[in-house]
């Protein structure tokens, strides 16, 4: 196992690298110029062309690139052309929001997705079913800022319940930074939990015709621990994939989320440089994002084992 | 109190009870001094001579003073000199500071820092530049008093120092303002009404600052940039809200405190909240510009350029840009700012009155114009440049031209707007911008008004008439001639088509109704802001 883990570990590094300089290949040919955002809209073309040479923008693709990538080996993600903060301190900065917007919407989904797919498979085709896939179908449906907005001005504006908008460290407080991650992650949530409750579903009721169902129920096993104890855990690998491919949708989700609720994070922090072509940003966002989704990976691949014991790597 | 409000306070009641401390109550005296703003725009970096954003210049007034300060009235004042004198022939300043300047580190302000400044901003600033061009000498006298010997006079230096528009002539320390001034400063310390507190600085998140306790306000009222900055809170968050929704939800609960930019769409929902005051954000608004490139057809012709302007109408585009509220724009024909003491509309009538879309076709007719594609590139990343984006590929199609419409990002704009290729060729036929009013009051900032060919803003119009009436205003040597001077360049510049306004618009800003103190103007000010 140890050794699959370490193989794994080391095969994200080519992955890392195809990821490295498809993303430097893809800002280099894209239009836009940050030397042009930050002279101005008053600036002349002669002090922009003077910026362009500053940033060293003016540079060959080669050359920049190898002496990105060189600094990316030595754990230097550069500086930000416009702050001109280190990359690692301006992520440092925005991970917190992100990673606890994530983890509560994960939980929320979970606690609440899971359930739904089960209790739908059980009751599969009754008004129940019919009530719960529906949801699931809005969830799918209504993009998240139309849900973020509704939410803010039931329960902020109207309700007066929860704040609008920001965010408080964790470090102030349980409650107050509990209180502004609700309405985001339900809102960031809604799809993730209609992804999850439609494959829970469709597995469970896979896994509900079996003929060791049939024998649990004939030895007179009550319904609770025949849907949870002995076909959810069988019908979990593909609900635990769903939910490690999911990441990604979280990720893009939460650019979104982050930018209705005001909260200084990940997400916020990738739109604005790609509105300022803000390479050194872009380039060190994308590089931790794909290296979280190959983790995530990782971890899915490990829970198949505990899941079911004939998976040996 | 807010239902909010109300149970946060039962549940610091409850913790207080239960600890026996007095933690809460010293939390809520504290916030009570804090105002929260919201700014235009992200506050992505904080050098105001490397970078020219209007939100770093807004920035930046907090933090550094200035030599001179512009009023109400556009009249430089002084801010950080006590005096200054200047030599017969016109050829020698000499800058006198006032007593009691310190920088936030707590150094006195000294003429050496005065000097590196300047030296700085020449090297970005174009009225900067014209100095430069000019200088025999920049020295400090001793530790209080600087002298600017120039070869030839400059009238207009009071102005250049104590100008609005970017790059302003702030005053840092010199060891920060050695920095070459095409790089960008890393540490912000000024000697103005308040200190940025560098380690709370999260970009595109929150910028703070904090009173400068040693901060000394001249004893004249405030107007604008100049007299007395007193700072009447103790802190000032600006938390960068990107959605206009988000951003006008949280001043109706009360989460913020004042909003520079609230779009026109929801001004009629703040303005119900009997909470919320909502006002004229800048009386000297926005200048639209239909940008047009000289360089290469069809727009290198004039007669073309002529038809477009006496087609054009400005109505359709301010309605596209405001909507429907009349009191937000009105017509322009004039490169210059409505409202401000040398406004002319000399040489506009061709912007007024009925539009003539079969004189434009019969205009461009006899310029030859055989259904070359006009390239427009339009940011639809900025509202008002998208919608005035869609009137213009209207009006060509009306006026028989064949219109290229790239739809692309506002970044994408600013770097294809550089290119001086033909249309074809990844170069451009027009692109929509605007400018601030403040920079369009007198030539002196105005850059895009600037008509030296292939060294002018881009587009790259040549017209030596309207620059032979520009040098003549900067060299005026009084109102009436400074008067007269921009009649003329309106003029030139109009028979020139160096650019077509598309009209005059102005924005609100809102603010907590518990805030007072605001004033319109070109830049939010917060001094003599209170709270509560």
């Amino acid at each position: 196992m140890l050794g699959f883990i370490l193989r794994r570990i080391i095969s994200t590094i080519p992955v890392m690298g195809i990821v490295a300089l498809f993303v430097f290949s893809l800002l280099y040919i894209a239009p836009g110029d940050p030397a042009v955002v930050i002279a101005g809209d008053q600036a002349t073309p002669q002090d922009v062309e003077r910026i362009r040479t500053a940033l060293g923008l003016d540079r060959p693709f080669l050359e920049r690139f190898a002496e990105w990538s060189w600094r990316i080996l030595h754990g230097d993600l550069g500086t930000s052309m416009f702050t001109g903060m280190p990359v690692t301190q301006l992520i440092g900065q925005r991970l917190e929001p992100t990673l606890s917007l994530m983890v509560i919407t994960l939980i929320l989904s979970i606690v609440i997705a899971v359930p739904m797919g089960v209790v739908a498979a059980w009751k599969a085709g009754s008004w129940i079913d019919r009530v719960l896939m529906g949801f699931a179908v809005f969830g799918f449906s209504v993009p998240v800022f139309v849900v973020g907005y509704v939410l803010a001005y039931v329960f902020a504006l109207e309700l007066e319940l929860l704040p609008v908008q920001g965010y408080t460290p964790l470090s102030a407080g349980l409650w107050p930074w509990f209180e502004n991650l609700i309405l985001p992650s339900i809102a960031l949530g809604c799809v993730y939990i209609a992804l999850i409750a439609r494959i829970t579903r469709a597995s469970m009721l896979e896994v509900l015709q079996q003929d060791y169902i049939r024998t649990a129920r004939a030895k007179g096993l009550g319904q609770r621990p025949i849907l949870f104890l002995h076909a959810l855990k069988n019908a979990a690998i593909p609900i635990v994939t769903v939910i490690g491919i999911g990441m990604a949708l979280l990720i893009g989700g939460a650019v979104v989320t982050e930018s209705v609720f005001a909260i200084p994070g990940l997400g916020r922090l990738t739109i604005d440089a790609i509105l300022r072509r803000d390479y050194p940003v872009i380039q060190g966002i994308v590089l931790l994002f794909s290296f979280i989704y190959v983790l995530v990976n990782l971890i899915v691949d490990l829970i198949y084992t505990v899941l079911d014991p004939r998976i040996r790597y | 109190m807010d239902r909010r409000s109300f149970l946060k306070s039962s549940l610091s009641v409850g913790a207080l009870a239960a600890s026996g401390g007095i933690a809460a109550p010293a939390i809520a005296q504290g916030a009570a001094k804090t105002l929260k703003f919201v700014p235009q725009a992200n506050l992505a970096n904080f050098d105001p001579i490397w970078g020219t954003q209007y939100v770093v210049r807004n920035a930046s007034m907090l933090v550094w003073d200035t030599l001179y300060g512009v009023n109400d009235k556009l009249e430089a004042q002084p801010q950080m000199v006590e005096g200054d004198e200047v030599s017969s022939d016109g050829l020698t300043w000499t800058f006198k500071l006032r007593s009691g300047l310190k920088f936030h580190t707590g150094e006195p302000v000294l003429a050496k820092d005065v000097v590196a400044s300047l030296t700085r901003w020449c090297a970005r600033d174009p009225m900067g530049l014209m100095i430069k061009a000019i200088q025999k000498e920049l020295a400090a006298v001793d530790d209080k008093t600087v002298k600017w010997v120039l070869s030839k006079p400059f009238p207009k230096m009071r102005f250049a120092l104590g100008k609005n528009n970017t790059p302003i002539a702030f005053i840092m320390p010199e060891r920060i303002a050695q920095t070459d001034p095409f790089k960008q400063i890393t540490e912000y310390v000024g000697s103005g009404p308040m200190k940025f507190a560098q380690k709370e600085w999260v970009p595109g998140a929150k910028a703070v600052f904090e009173k400068f306790a040693d901060y000394v306000p001249r004893s004249e009222p405030a107007s604008w940039l100049a007299g007395g900055k007193v700072i009447a809170i103790d802190r000032l968050e600006w938390v960068i809200m990107p959605d206009p929704a988000t951003a006008s939800a949280a001043l109706q609960s009360g989460e913020i405190d004042w909003w520079e930019t609230p779009i026109p769409d929801l001004i009629p929902v703040l303005k119900r909240n009997r909470n919320i005051k909502v006002d004229i954000a800048d009386p000297l608004g926005n200048v639209g510009s239909f940008r047009l490139n000289h360089m290469h057809p069809p727009f290198d012709n004039l007669k073309v350029r002529k038809a477009v302007q006496m087609a054009l109408s400005q109505e359709d585009y301010m309605r596209a840009v405001v909507g429907s509220d009349d009191s937000l724009w009105q017509l322009l024909p004039s490169f210059f700012t409505p409202g401000t003491p040398f406004y002319t509309e000399e040489g506009g009538d061709i912007l007024k009155g009925p539009r003539s879309i079969d004189g434009a076709k019969k205009l461009l007719a006899e310029a030859g114009y055989s259904g070359q594609p006009v390239t427009c590139i339009v940011a639809q990343d900025q509202a008002p440049l998208k919608a005035m984006g869609e009137v213009t590929a209207d009006l060509l199609k009306k006026i028989g031209m064949t219109v290229d419409f790239v739809a692309t990002d506002w970044g994408t704009v600013g770097q294809r707007r550089a290119s001086k290729s033909p249309p074809g060729q990844g170069g451009w036929g027009m692109f929509h911008t605007w400018h601030a009013g403040a920079d369009c009051a007198t030539p002196a900032a105005y850059n895009a008004l600037r008509g030296t060919g292939d060294n002018a803003w881009f587009g790259w119009p040549n017209s030596p008439n309207t620059e032979k009436e520009i040098e003549a205003w900067f060299e005026a040597k009084n109102a009436d001639e400074e008067k007269s001077a921009m009649a003329r360049i309106n003029k030139a510049a109009m028979d020139d088509v160096v650019y077509i306004p598309t009209g005059f618009y102005k924005g609100f800003q809102a603010w907590r109704s518990n805030i007072s103190g605001v004033v319109g103007g070109p830049l939010p000010f917060f001094w003599n802001v209170k709270k509560g």
